[in-house]
């Protein structure tokens, strides 16, 4: 019994504390009621419909339209592995980068994707702390897109090396050289931050599939299935003395993740703003990276979650509200970016160094005025219409004014590499960069790879956090006590797989 | 069908929702169980204060793991760049903090991200393939929308007949022994109960 008396007074103490807490709850709901606030599940689904909804998408057969689509993208990855063991069995001759482009279409396309992964991070990690209840629904898909675009940016910088089988001298490991790597340079620290990132970020979507990997595996009706989402559940039995280390483990990664998103980008621009290039050392790179990053990655979370939540019929869990803030977002850094791109003139000639001035000259006026033009017209031009709601509201016109930025992304980190260095000091090393058809097809073939990823991902992983979604609806309020007993199972509906 | 007593694992109830499974939760932990649990589909706000917990120590094992990271980047960087093969590149010195930031920043992140799994693994017991409540057929709903309570028989205060009574009064229902193995006459409909990966 131990000491009754004093654990009373805690008890209490407690209870109390609980009693308040629900007092000045239900006046925020009496006061939620005169507010016209959309629900981030429409259509007060009941739990059981949400678990379905989404299991169902991983358990039925797969749609004639996935099978395209992915033996498509498929097809498309494998131009990935043709290419590298063309560009390996041949010479890195086969790409076009040259003096004095030495960093071209493969830098361009590293810092490409690997902006793309930041919105995933973003809205798992600080929207999470911030409190941000409707990422609860694209979080997963997010977090999974964050992990194939790592994946797709770190091909390029490893074949960047030229000879790949060197590749392990990035890490420390003692060699026969008995010579280190060197801690001061950036480059180096690109590779710590980028497998720090990516391995953070599997950590934590790992982390948040396991109780939704659970439901998989309660539901399983095959051995197989049952096994293989057993193992990968670790026996989750959603018990409160599982979910009380859960949400402590869950929130010290997103405290971790939120630094680590914004390191990520900035280390990347550090590549650039610590070399003495005109038009890349500057100290705006690293807000201006972050800021580019999200952007372009809340652009591609826009491009896969509109087709997927029409495909599988998930308007009810991906709401329009969902899809009105995230362009919102777009809006918000589209906007920081174009102040970049002023800002980024406007030192330059405030500086009154020739040289800075010169280069910021010629990417607007130089030889690549046309990726310059296409740049701003993407970025900076295409977002402004966000103002709008219409704009916002239709998601097939949120569709199509995402492939903006998707297009003025991949511009934007080609203007920064390529037109600062085709021009050096001395104009007898001036050069002009054009692609070979192996630097084309390679980058074709890693949007294959990124999307063929993301289709296996949404075939065979539930593409909704279930239980983050449960949680925000009223049900998981435990104070919420509308119709206390008679949402028992009595009025479940019975047979759930009923209306596939 | 009686089973044996000494393979009996506790007395499950089920609850019609989080409300009602807190509210229960707040009465066992004042009538002084100590080997209990709920379960639920989600983590439950205040559950926690409810079943009288204390803070999570997940963020001690995270501060371990982000101290060896710190520590571990700077002997690597120190060790290698000043100690066993100091070699001038730019004038810069063999060692300074500025540049050796973004390591310690990213190792301390990567073995805090460690620390915090492996706590969070030893803490929850993870991975534990197989438990018995597992062997409670209605069970398989707790990740979906079913919100359960079990009290288990290795309690001092459990007993059979009083322990059901009390959950009866707590509003569970389906209150059900739970054996640690598993049922060897299962409901026909459901041959999948049986067992479990």
């Amino acid at each position: 019994m131990g000491n009754p008396t004093a654990r009373k007074t805690g008890t209490a103490r407690r209870k109390e504390a609980i009693d308040a807490r629900s007092h000045s709850e239900a006046a925020f709901a009496k006061a939620a009621e005169y507010i016209d606030r959309k629900p981030l599940v429409s259509n007060k689904r009941p739990l059981s419909w949400i678990t379905d909804h989404v299991c169902r998408i991983v358990e039925q057969p797969a749609p004639l339209w996935w099978w395209i689509a992915t033996v498509f993208f498929g097809a498309v990855a494998a131009l990935t592995p043709a290419m590298l063991t063309y560009l390996v069995a041949t010479g890195v001759g086969v790409w076009g980068l040259n003096v004095p482009v030495c960093w071209a279409w493969d830098i361009t396309n590293f810092v490409f994707w690997i902006g793309i992964g930041h919105a995933g991070t973003l809205i798992s990690a600080i929207l999470f702390l911030t409190r941000q209840k409707w990422r609860t629904s694209i979080n997963r898909s997010a977090e999974a897109m964050t992990i194939f675009a790592v994946i797709c940016a770190g091909i390029f910088p490893a074949f960047h090396v030229g000879r790949i089988w060197f590749a392990w001298f990035l890490f420390p490991i003692p060699n026969a050289n008995a010579i280190w790597q060197n801690f001061r340079s950036p480059l180096l620290w690109d590779v710590f931050a980028v497998s720090t990132y990516f391995t953070v970020s599997l950590i934590f979507w790992y982390l948040g599939l396991i109780p939704d990997l659970a439901s998989l595996r309660d539901r399983a009706t095959t051995r197989l299935r049952q096994m293989v989402y057993g193992l990968l559940s670790l026996g989750w039995r959603g018990s409160n003395r599982q979910w009380t280390h859960y949400e402590k483990a869950y929130l010290i990664l997103a405290g971790i993740s939120t630094p680590l998103v914004l390191s990520v980008h900035s280390v990347v621009s550090f590549d650039f703003a610590t070399s003495i290039v005109p038009g890349w050392h500057t100290t705006i790179f690293p807000p201006y990276f972050v800021a580019g990053a999200i952007f372009g990655g809340f652009a591609m979370v826009l491009t896969l979650l509109i087709p997927f939540r029409e495909l599988y019929g998930l308007h009810d869990l991906v709401t329009d509200k969902h899809i009105d803030n995230m362009c919102k977002i777009t809006l918000l850094t589209g906007s920081l970016v174009g102040y970049a791109y002023s800002m980024e003139f406007f030192i330059a000639w405030y500086s009154g160094n020739p040289y800075e001035i010169y280069a910021f000259m010629n990417r607007a006026f130089g030889p690549y005025w046309w990726a310059y033009w296409a740049m701003i017209t993407c970025n900076v031009i295409a977002p402004q219409l966000f103002w709008f709601k219409y704009c916002r509201q239709n998601p097939w016109v949120v569709l199509a004014l995402v492939m903006f930025p998707n297009t003025g992304m991949w511009f934007e980190r080609f203007v920064i590499i390529v037109t600062s260095i085709h021009r050096d000091f001395l104009p007898s090393s001036w050069g002009y960069f054009s692609p070979t058809w192996v630097d084309i097809t390679l980058f074709i073939g890693t949007i294959g790879l990124f999307v063929f990823l993301f289709l296996l991902f949404v075939r065979f992983l539930p593409m909704i956090t279930m239980f983050e979604v449960k949680n925000v609806t009223p049900e998981a309020d435990p104070h919420h006590h509308g119709e206390h007993d008679s949402h028992g199972h009595a009025s479940r509906p019975a047979p759930a797989k009923a209306h596939a | 069908m009686s089973r044996p007593e000494s393979t009996l694992h506790g007395l499950g109830a089920e609850f019609p929702s989080a409300a009602s499974l807190m509210h229960a939760a707040e009465k066992v932990r004042d009538s002084g169980f100590r080997k209990w649990d709920v379960y639920s589909p989600f983590p439950i706000h205040g559950m926690d204060a409810a079943m009288g917990f204390q803070r999570s120590r997940v963020s001690l094992f995270s501060l371990l793991g982000g101290i060896t990271g710190l520590t571990s980047a700077f002997v690597l960087i120190y060790y290698t760049s000043a100690l066993n093969y100091p070699l001038i590149v730019q004038g810069k010195p063999y060692f300074a903090l500025e540049p050796s930031m973004p390591i310690f920043f990213e190792l301390t992140v990567l073995l805090t991200a460690f620390g915090t799994i492996i706590g969070l693994l030893l803490l929850t017991l993870m991975p534990r393939l197989h438990h018995p409540v597992f062997n409670w057929d209605r069970f398989k709903r707790v990740s979906d929308d079913g919100f359960f309570l079990v009290l288990e028989a290795g309690d001092p205060r459990f007993e059979k007949g009083a322990s059901r009574r009390f959950l009866e009064e707590l509003g569970g229902s389906h209150i059900t022994e739970i054996y640690q193995d598993p049922d060897p006459f299962p409901h026909p409909a459901r041959p999948e109960a049986k067992g479990h990966a």
